[in-house]
């Protein structure tokens, strides 16, 4: 399931529903991605979030259909989020629900680095030297080519 | 065809939405490049920057041999940053 949206999450309640009446369910594992504000920085007073609405949904969808072809997975949740946002907000979530604590762990990890690298989002911060576009990590890059398979 | 800009590239195009009419010859993505980095000094800016740009066709990444019409919704974009 994708949501892309501008509003908090408590992220309790999503997944106390997502395995609710699910006994096959016997591990969950879940991702937090929050704004941060490193000690070095110019101090961040604003990370505004902007998306290709659209694409984004179409991206996050088939990111989690790959998830679901490579993992037994009984539930899958990506929550993300847009707009203006402050330090300590909450950005993203992935929770993934399988019978297999493995299949877990690995497609919730999976599911962050694709998206990272592949969901059309744009972080600005604005910090008291004004306003700059974040760059690109080629670390995120890499991480996602991890998953790679020689077929 | 219906061409969209997102973050920095917005920014340097001065608008996020325009209406374009597609010359005849350019029927790929790669073409497309070619054509609109002439078009003009920030188009030449974008596609020139050192942050390489993506571009998406009907909402999906293309590549340059990706094909394209007048009835394509195009997007020109930096790499993403979300997560």
């Amino acid at each position: 399931m994708i949501r892309v949206q501008e509003e908090d999450f408590d992220m309790g309640r999503e997944v106390a529903a997502l395995y609710e009446g699910k006994q096959e369910i016997g591990a969950v594992c879940t991702f937090l991605g929050l704004v941060r504000d490193l000690p070095d920085s110019d101090g961040l007073k604003t990370m505004t979030l902007e998306h290709y609405p659209g694409m984004t949904e179409k991206e996050l969808a088939k990111i989690e259909k790959d998830a679901r072809a490579r993992w037994p997975l009984s539930e899958c949740l990506i929550i993300h989020r847009y707009g203006a946002l402050q330090p300590g907000d909450q950005i993203v979530m992935v929770a993934t629900a399988s019978p297999h604590r493995q299949a877990a762990f690995e497609s919730c990890d999976f599911l962050m680095d694709f998206l990272k690298t592949r969901a059309p989002f744009w972080k600005k911060e604005n910090t008291g030297n004004g306003e700059q576009w974040v760059d690109a990590r080629e670390t995120d890059d890499v991480a996602a080519e991890r998953w790679d398979k020689p077929d | 065809m219906k061409l969209f800009y997102f973050a920095w590239v917005r920014d340097k195009m001065g608008r996020d939405f325009e209406e374009v009419e597609l010359p005849p010859d350019v029927t790929t993505a790669g073409e497309f490049i070619d054509w609109f980095k002439d078009r003009g000094p920030a188009e030449a800016e974008v596609i020139g920057a050192s942050e390489m740009v993506k571009m998406a066709v009907n909402q999906e990444y293309a590549g340059p041999s990706y094909p394209l019409s007048n009835d394509d919704e195009v997007a020109i974009f930096p790499p993403v940053t979300g997560g």
